[in-house]
């Protein structure tokens, strides 16, 4: 029974992870750039439901709406203020800038509110499911945090496959130059996909902090790094494989965490990735790209 | 008036003078070619009447409104459309797709509308599959609508490229080299459908072609260019005797 315990919290755990890789995957896919900043936006969400409920008593619903609008448009505004200026530049020039804002917003976070932990109150406030006469106990968290990933992957892959938004994603991410011949706000383009993966980074703020209660401004560099090394996993690019990628990198780390060892649990998650890049370079689910000769 | 006219258009790069002083008059309903030795300009000249390029000098009219140095967006809502040499579709998305992000700026619905499926999602969309298909119809390309692009057969690539400019509602249509790595027979086909898109949708049509026979056959009015300046312009008979065009294309 403990092991399908392990197996559960870990899709979980992976299941954060997926919805942070889609922020990851998505601007990837389509900017065709890495955005480092990405795991802080989560850090900032967190924050942002933090103050409204424990300092101001908003209703916690509602305090998570505040904070996607608040990471929406934080996320626009560094795609605005620091990107959009370097595109067409090296991709090294906006990588580095990517690293500088995520370092930003770590300190600024440290400047607001202290480098002390601050103790999150978890937003759910669904029972725990208690299982074969209490052998097996699922916490709500773990419920809430599953099903609500597999709505925001149902809805996102609908919202780009299905309609005119997303299609115009698609063609940005496929030749921009040609989008733009078609008349497609190649810009505008851009910014909605950071502005849907920065909302996205809020929710999976909110589930990760409920379910790990200690918010700190560093809360999101290790779960944003694990969440890049997902969607690299799964085939970066790939909104399938974002999330292929997180569900497996959680439950090997929460098996790992189980069986091996704690402190070893991080080693093995990278060291899964190395071997799985060597086999297939271009991650689970990514497109094998042969060039012509 | 004519519907295209630039005057005096002119681009370097860097130290190379690409395009030098050139003019063009196009007539509404005209099938328009332009043609001339590799390197003389002529894709840099689509490039700048699409607002790929900036140009250095000159205007560009089109159908009365300057859309001198515009973004390519503003341009080709200004109703510039164009093809490209090596084939440009979105190779992973459907032939109906395709054609649909042609549609983009005419169809509106806004992204919330997209997010939540409201009403007006279905209508719009609606609305998109039913022009997008009557124009894979006219281009006898609905039985294939489902097919990835990128699967299609070079010569209904080639169609599709036309059908996805058209789509985005052009007063004018550049082509460049549309019979490019095409068979005589492809070509043959190719020219009845460049005929055809200018009569059936009254379309005027610019293109860069080094096929003669396909020049010839259809173009009504030619420029030539060479070395980035106009080297000759008229009536495509006058045009393709006249000795300077035969030395520039042959040698002395």
């Amino acid at each position: 029974m403990s092991f399908i315990s392990y197996l559960v919290t870990g899709i979980s755990l992976g299941s954060v992870y997926a919805i942070i890789a889609l922020g990851y995957t998505m601007v990837y896919g389509i900017a065709k750039m890495l955005n480092f900043a990405h795991g802080d936006v989560i850090m900032v969400g967190s924050y942002v439901v933090f103050v409204a409920v424990s300092n101001m008593g908003v209703n916690p619903y509602v305090a998570i709406l505040i904070s996607m609008a608040v990471c929406t448009i934080l996320g626009m505004t560094i795609e605005k203020v620091a990107y959009k200026p370097l595109r067409g530049t090296s991709p090294l020039a906006v990588l580095i800038t990517a690293i500088g804002v995520s370092y930003l917003l770590q300190n600024l976070a440290l400047l607001i509110f202290g480098a002390d932990t601050k103790a999150f109150t978890s937003v759910v406030t669904l029972p725990n499911l208690v299982l074969f006469e209490g052998q097996l106990t699922i916490s709500g968290v773990t419920i809430v945090t599953v099903v609500a990933c597999i709505i925001i992957m149902v809805c996102l892959t609908l919202f780009v496959n299905k309609t005119k938004p997303g299609r115009a994603m698609i063609a940005v991410s496929e030749d921009k130059g040609a989008a733009e011949l078609m008349g497609i706000n190649v810009n505008g383009t851009i910014a909605l996909t950071f502005a849907i993966g920065s909302a996205l980074a809020a929710i999976a703020g909110v589930l990760l902090c409920s379910a790990y209660p200690a918010l700190t401004p560093y809360t999101g560099s290790m779960p944003g790094i694990k969440a890049f090394v997902a969607a690299v996993f799964g085939g970066i690019g790939s909104i399938p494989g974002a999330m292929i990628g997180g569900i497996i990198l959680g439950v090997i780390e929460n098996l790992s965490k189980a069986y091996i060892s704690s402190q070893m649990a991080d080693a093995i998650v990278f060291a899964v990735l190395i071997v799985v890049l060597l086999v297939k370079p271009t991650g689970i689910l990514g497109k094998n790209i042969q060039e012509k000769v | 008036m004519a519907l295209l006219e630039v005057k005096n258009l002119g681009i370097s790069f860097g130290g190379l003078r690409a395009v030098n002083a050139f003019d063009i008059k196009i007539e509404k309903g005209q099938l328009y070619g332009l043609i001339g030795p590799n390197g003389a300009g002529k894709t840099t000249i689509f490039n700048l009447l699409t607002g790929v390029y900036k140009p250095d000098e000159g205007s560009v009219i089109l159908d009365g409104v300057n859309i001198t140095g515009k973004k390519t967006i503003e341009i080709n809502k200004a109703g510039i459309a164009r093809t490209f040499q090596n084939i440009r579709l979105f190779k992973d998305m459907s032939v109906l797709d395709n054609v649909k992000v042609g549609l983009h700026n005419h169809h509106v619905y806004s992204t919330v509308e997209g997010i939540f499926r409201l009403p007006r999602y279905y209508k719009v969309e609606k609305e998109m599959n039913e022009k997008a298909m009557e124009l894979l119809r006219v281009f006898e390309l609905d039985k294939e609508a489902d097919t990835l692009a990128a699967n299609l057969p070079y010569g209904k690539q080639r169609k599709l490229e036309i059908a996805r400019a058209l789509a985005t509602n052009p007063k004018l249509l550049l082509l460049d080299e549309p019979a490019a790595g095409m068979n005589p027979n492809e070509t043959q086909e190719l020219m009845k459908t460049i005929r055809f898109v200018r009569d059936h949708f009254d379309m005027t049509i610019l293109l860069i072609e080094h096929d003669m026979k396909l020049v010839s056959g259809i173009c009504e009015k030619l420029t030539v260019l060479n070395f980035g300046e106009v080297l000759c312009q008229g009536e495509t008979k006058e045009v393709l005797n006249h000795p300077e065009v035969i030395t520039a294309y042959l040698g002395e």
